[in-house]
């Protein structure tokens, strides 16, 4: 029986999914939900960190005290009637699944990984392919406990501290630690997904597929990369979990792992006008339909373990925005076309409509319109301006982007993206901090 | 399966992969809110029945009620997984012989009175696994950690006697050697590339049950580190800083 938290391991260099920015920190892993407060109370900020899965800095804090929650998961409490799952707040939605799906059952709403927590899911209100209909992850968390640091426990569900509850989703951590979670899992027959493939020239063929588009899960593939006769060509993919009664084994675990850092010049407008060639030849006729497994499906980039190195250790900037739906055509034709002349786009970019399914987190970023999600491998200088440029197209057509995949935002940018901001603020736990919330209320400069 | 020590990490790994089978458990440790999350967690995960005892694992006298009460409410036992231990505090351990003797006494003299009475026990059913979580550094003394070496070190000769004396009556005894594995117990050291996950070391453990091994290593790889530092001539490793 070992000794429980409270002990550090000497400051380490930290990064996120996106490898930028790092910042060095404490890191104190917790094992059980009365680890927290720890017991010597650090004299830096804190913030929790699940998985590191989110992009930019939202969950880096320079100097100060991560708190690894990954070793806090224990699954409480599982309802086979009604798909009621209570869990501690550091299990991943891969973990999930490997417990629900021989039990037919699956997530209400999950993201293009399955490697983030349970708590990180809802820390970021994290969003996936059937927004349009199921909403974000918080609408289907029942309740989660938050332990602020100064040892408060609180209930949070819609009825219980319902503030509190609204804060936490998508507040970014900073609220307190939630330590354990119930969530609605929703009951599946097969691990297959009945897929439809459609190529599309242009946004007005994209958008007439989304209206039409009658599926559970839609989301595109879109090239960022061609210009002229290929323009926003890309590939329309509808699924939805199919009723025949199929397979419902257990994921065998990923074998590949992205071996190294890949060298800067890898990545360049040839190589990447090559691949999206290459992807969307890869679909040959104009339709393609059948039954797909779930794994491919949802989250084709999990296969290769740590693929993030493809963009060598300077990172990956990712951007994620979405428009209303007025101004949502003429916006993203003009986004796409920044993003075109710049030749800086990879492979990595996809397109959908939210819904209007409300979120029930006072700080999330899904809402009505279009969404567009990418990355750019980090080029000095043209990477950031272009961003930047992005982040200001998006102010001026009443958009807003995408906290758990940002880097650049600006503390007036984010301010208009989000004028609940200083209503939020109240609910920051007095003792956590993150690199993110320092940018954009101004109490750190933007580097690089 | 009986596990003493239950809330540690890799106890909780193992248990998992036992709770996927439907097992029947009898958890034992010292803290009453982490055994019943360890046992929630093992029921949500398919576990068929778990009964929990807290208990101080350092109080030899109540071992033999305790054992039998594990008997009682399993009906039998197949396997024991021993999973308890402290890593304690070598520094302080070479100035105090209590420290010292502290760390003897949870992480040798313990288990040597458990598996006594488990050794009878198995002996006369003919058949049963002992699995006990010992440690590389067990292998040999380094300046380092000597004092919990040493304990671990006895512990592995005491299970080869106990081995070579139960194996002919058809019970396995399993000694478990896991090098550097994130746990609570390893939290302030540095983790180098060398950690393995709790989870890694689960599989190695479940996989040698099955299998009915002597002793493993775990990752599996540690068997070729510690042949190395074995094979250091003595002259040669004093002066070394290990």
């Amino acid at each position: 029986m070992g000794k429980s938290g409270g002990k550090t391991d000497p400051a380490i260099q930290f990064e996120s999914w996106g490898r930028y920015p790092k910042f060095r920190a404490d890191v104190v892993p917790l094992h059980w939900p009365a680890d927290f407060p720890l017991k010597t109370p650090p004299r830096t900020r804190q913030l929790p960190v699940g998985l590191g899965r989110s992009y930019g800095d939202v969950c880096l804090l320079e100097n100060g005290t991560l708190l690894e929650t990954v070793g806090m998961d224990r699954l409480l409490h599982f309802d086979a009637e009604t798909g009621m799952l209570r869990c501690e707040a550091g299990v991943s939605l891969g973990q999930i699944l490997d417990f629900a799906v021989p039990r037919g059952f699956f997530l209400p709403v999950t993201p293009g990984t399955k490697y983030v927590t349970v708590g990180g899911a809802i820390a970021n209100d994290i969003h996936g392919k059937n927004h349009h209909v199921a909403g974000t992850f918080g609408r289907h968390v029942l309740r989660f406990e938050l332990v602020r640091s100064d040892g408060t426990r609180l209930v949070c569900s819609p009825i219980e501290n319902p503030e509190w509850f609204a804060a936490t989703i998508g507040g970014m951590g900073l609220t307190g630690l939630i330590t354990s979670v119930e969530l609605h899992l929703r009951p599946i027959v097969s691990r297959r997904i009945e897929y439809r493939g459609e190529k599309f020239h242009g946004l007005d063929e994209f958008f007439a597929l989304s209206q039409a588009a009658a599926s559970e899960y839609t989301v595109a593939w879109i090239d960022c990369v061609s210009t002229g006769r290929n323009f926003a060509r890309g590939i329309f993919m509808q699924g939805d979990h199919s009723e025949t009664p199929g397979p419902l084994t257990r994921s065998k675990e990923p074998k590949l792992t992205f071996p190294f850092d890949l060298p800067e010049f890898a990545l360049n407008r040839f190589s990447m006008a090559a691949f999206n060639t290459l992807y969307f030849n890869k679909q040959l006729g104009k339709q393609k339909i059948g039954p797909i497994d779930y794994e491919p499906f949802f989250y084709p980039l999990d296969a290769v373990l740590h693929w993030n190195r493809m963009y060598g250790t300077q990172g990956l900037l990712q951007f994620q925005n979405v428009l209303p739906h007025e101004s949502g055509r003429e916006g993203m034709i003009e986004i796409l076309k920044a993003i075109t002349k710049s030749g800086l786009a990879s492979f990595l970019a996809v397109i959908k409509f939210f819904g209007d399914v409300p979120s029930v987190g006072m700080m999330s970023f899904p809402r009505p319109g279009p969404m567009l999600a990418l990355d750019f491998p980090i080029r000095r200088e043209v990477s950031f301006d272009l961003v930047d440029r992005l982040a200001q197209i998006t102010l001026d057509y009443g958009g807003r982007m995408y906290s758990a995949k940002d880097a650049r935002m600006t503390p007036e940018q984010y301010q208009a993206f989000y004028p609940q901001w200083q209503e939020f603020a109240r609910y920051v736990d007095p003792g956590f901090d993150s690199a993110f919330w320092q940018r954009v209320t101004g109490r750190r400069p933007l580097v690089g | 399966m009986l596990a003493l020590g239950a809330t540690s990490a890799i106890a909780q790994a193992t248990l998992r992969l036992f709770a996927d089978r439907h097992a029947a458990f009898f958890l034992v440790g010292r803290n009453p809110q982490k055994l019943a999350a360890v046992r929630d967690d093992l029921l949500t995960r398919g576990a068929s029945a778990v009964t929990s005892l807290v208990a101080d694992l350092d109080d030899t006298a109540a071992h033999p009620d305790m054992l039998a009460q594990a008997v009682a409410a399993l009906g039998g036992l197949d396997i024991a997984f021993l999973a308890h231990g402290v890593l304690g505090d070598q520094p302080e351990a070479e100035t105090s012989y209590p420290a010292a003797e502290a760390i003897l006494h949870t992480n040798f003299l313990s288990p040597v009175s458990l598996v006594t009475w488990l050794a009878n026990y198995f002996e006369a059913e003919h058949r049963g696994t002992i699995a006990v979580i010992s440690s590389v550094a067990g292998d040999r003394g380094r300046k380092s950690n000597y004092v919990y070496g040493a304990s671990k070190g006895g512990l592995n000769i005491f299970l080869d006697g106990v081995r070579n004396r139960i194996d002919r009556a058809g019970v396995n005894v399993l000694t478990i050697k896991p090098g550097f594995v994130a746990t609570p117990m390893t939290a302030h050291l540095p983790r180098g590339p060398l950690f393995a996950q709790p989870a890694q070391v689960a599989k190695s453990i479940i996989r040698a049950i099955d299998k009915r091994k002597d002793v493993i290593y775990a990752p599996p790889f540690w068997a070729v580190i510690m042949l190395v530092v074995r094979s250091i001539p003595r002259r040669i490793f004093k002066k070394m800083n290990m």
